[in-house]
């Protein structure tokens, strides 16, 4: 079934891909601003500038450039960062693991926090526990992310001083094996490691989670007392399925499905928008290498970091796809 | 047969709905008993609230907009209606079972026919799991596939073995329905619900359905109430009838006596409305089931009935015997006060 799925939905994230591909390329040259220009400085000579255009290709046609783009793409290249002087495929290699590691810390927070808190408002809807949820869900979504992340760093790092405040870790990090710290240290046992990236980790990672927590919440919420309507949950509890095990196992597995396409959806805005925890904690990921790159018109850089957000994209929600299949036989019947 | 103890006693229940047009007084002083081992049928048109009697008692009644305003269901000597959310739920599943009217929406869409019968038959009457059996981690090791099977072939089920692996989506109307009848004969209860459960269903499989619901009665001394708009299934199935109108309980007897000499208007109606193989021009009732928000006063039938008096206009008519074991609440009966 997995091959044959695999099979239906490759040539379509192929489309997808060549298209993202096509559109951020084109977007990204016809960004205002000449980037010789911009990395070369206002004291460089017009013969300078024309020197550097040339070593980027951006005196030839746009067709020619983006098929240096998409041979170099092959080859795993994306081309020089005006910035650091480096193909930008090094430096994403570089801080991409850090924004991922961020990124799933902060979504499984999100998941494994927002579908107990929205059960239990559903279960007991109008009732203190769900009000108190509801505000918290409420406040989660309003409260800008640079507001919360700087407070959590006022009071619980610099006033309390029971977390470090920036940065990704403050030893030697573990040996590199896929990047993320904690995995890496998990992996050559290094405890000390661990417990170092782990504090590092808290705050930005819960600084994150808050939002899509909240909205992962109110989903839960809104579907469990959807499920709780159902005729097919009535009929169960009335011929004796014990209470628990109706809303552990029967209910929730339809409400999550109901709230699974969020869930995909918050993971690929995440990777995006993670820039502003990742400023205000000096993190070194790549959201924040992004904003950087537009705002200094590195174009290679930009076309490299909206490359892989979309890849991402693609990427979480074919595996959501897939999830739905494992979860609702309607979907996997379909066919 | 000797008299037996009632096992559901309903007294005076009125449930009102909540709607943005004012309040709808659907069920207005309902009457029914059930004794043990005794299969009694809930008879009236569509609408006239018989499956809202069937969800308050199953406390599934959806509150709001539902609210229940007065009486007491008396279910093995506990009022249901007093019972925490807890101990009802208790009583009720282990107890009750029920046949739903909707097969379409009544299973689970994301699980498959065995899973959730097997659940049913390995935890049945259990209110809770303790948290490994809950994750599935500590499975008792039985024969609740094997029993699954079984059922569902007791309901007629063809290929039983192939079915417990489908999910409802790959079934029938009538399949779905059948599997939710083997879902009702798991565990042993007291008093079995049943709103229309055949509806769905051709004739050949409705005969064995009724047959295998009195198999049960018989063995296990199963009680029943069975709701239906359907006379002829009444007349197979149930020792006695309540014929119910607008909320109201118009008129109980023995099966046989109701169906040969109608006391009620309404009940000659609703018998004389039958459409007949052999026999003359079918008859039906005027008129429709009335509003309730803004209900008829005094009987609510009055605006019907071919019988009308002006007595009916004013005053509600209490159910009265009429011998024999027979209620009426008409006041063709009551007027005079005898017999």
């Amino acid at each position: 079934m997995f091959g044959r799925y695999l099979a239906k939905r490759l040539p379509y994230m192929m489309l997808v891909l060549f298209g993202i591909s096509l559109l951020i390329f084109f977007l990204a040259r016809v960004m205002p601003g000449d980037p010789a220009r911009l990395a070369l400085g206002p004291e460089a000579t017009q013969e300078q500038v024309q020197a550097l255009r040339h070593r980027l290709g951006l005196d030839q046609p746009l067709y020619t450039q983006y098929y240096v783009f998409v041979k170099g793409l092959l080859k795993g290249e994306l081309g020089m960062s005006l910035v650091t002087k480096r193909d930008v495929s090094k430096d994403l290699i570089q801080r991409l693991p850090a924004t991922l590691e961020l990124v799933a810390v902060a979504m499984t927070i999100a998941i494994l926090g927002g579908i107990p808190l929205g059960m239990l408002s559903a279960l007991h809807k109008d009732r203190t526990i769900d009000q108190l949820s509801r505000v918290f869900a409420f406040a989660g979504v309003s409260f800008p992310r640079f507001w919360i992340g700087i407070m959590f760093q006022i009071g619980i790092a610099y006033t309390l001083g029971l977390l470090p405040i920036t940065g990704r870790i403050s030893g030697d990090p573990p040996a590199h094996m896929t990047g993320l710290y904690l995995l890496d240290s998990v992996l050559t046992r290094d405890l000390a490691a661990f417990m170092d990236s782990f504090k590092h980790m808290v705050l930005p990672a819960v600084t994150l989670s808050l939002s899509p927590l909240a909205q992962i919440t109110r989903l839960i919420r809104a579907s469990m007392i959807e499920e709780l309507r159902k005729d097919y949950t009535i009929v169960s509890r009335t011929i004796g399925m014990p209470e628990n095990l109706n809303i552990y196992k029967y209910m929730l597995k339809n409400a999550f499905t109901a709230t699974l396409t969020v869930i995909g959806l918050l993971v690929g805005w995440l990777i995006g928008n993670a820039f502003i925890v990742e400023q205000v904690f000096s993190w070194p990921g790549m959201a924040r290498y992004g904003v950087n790159s537009v705002l200094r018109n590195d174009f290679n850089a930009v076309v490299g970091v909206t490359l892989v957000i979309g890849v991402g994209y693609v990427f979480i929600n074919f595996i959501v796809d897939l999830l739905y299949g494992y979860l609702d036989p309607r979907i996997r019947l379909k066919k | 047969m000797g008299v037996r103890n009632t096992i559901l006693n309903i007294e005076g229940l009125k449930v009102h709905f909540d709607t943005l047009d004012g309040t709808s007084r659907v069920l207005d002083g309902v009457e029914l008993s059930v004794r043990e081992g005794e299969v009694v049928g809930l008879v009236g048109e569509t609408g006239c609230g018989k499956s809202i009697t069937a969800k308050t008692i199953l406390r599934s009644l959806p509150v709001p907009p539902g609210r229940i305003i007065e009486g007491e269901i008396l279910f093995l000597g506990d009022n249901l209606l007093e019972l925490s959310r807890e101990e009802g739920h208790q009583v009720m599943s282990k107890k009750m079972s029920y046949i739903p009217q909707d097969p379409m929406t009544s299973l689970n869409p994301v699980f498959s026919v065995g899973e959730e019968m097997g659940d049913l038959i390995r935890w049945h009457g259990r209110r809770r799991l303790g948290p490994l059996e809950l994750m599935g981690l500590r499975r008792k090791h039985d024969n609740s596939i094997a029993k699954a099977v079984e059922l569902l072939d007791r309901v007629k089920i063809p290929a039983p073995r192939e079915i417990i692996r489908r999910y409802p989506v790959e079934l029938s109307g009538g399949m779905r329905q059948r599997v939710l009848i083997a879902m009702a004969l798991i565990g042993y209860s007291s008093l079995l619900i049943a709103d229309e459960p055949t509806t769905a269903l051709d004739v050949t499989i409705q005969k064995g359905i009724l047959e295998l619901i009195e198999e049960k009665v018989k063995e296990e001394e199963l009680s029943v109430l069975y709701i239906t708009h359907n006379l002829g299934v009444a007349r197979r199935l149930c020792d006695r009838i309540y014929v119910m109108y607008a909320g109201t309980i118009a008129e109980t007897a023995k099966t046989q006596d109701l169906l040969d000499n109608p006391k009620h208007p309404y009940t000659s109606g609703l018998i004389s409305s039958i459409p007949k193989l052999t026999g003359d021009e079918f008859k039906g009732i005027d008129g429709r089931i009335p509003d309730y928000i803004d209900p008829p006063s005094g009987c609510r039938f009055h605006p019907r009935c071919p019988e009308v008096m002006e007595i009916c206009e004013q005053e509600k008519p209490e159910l009265v015997k009429v011998g024999g074991g027979r209620l009426v609440a008409c006041h063709l009966f009551s007027t005079g006060g005898e017999s």
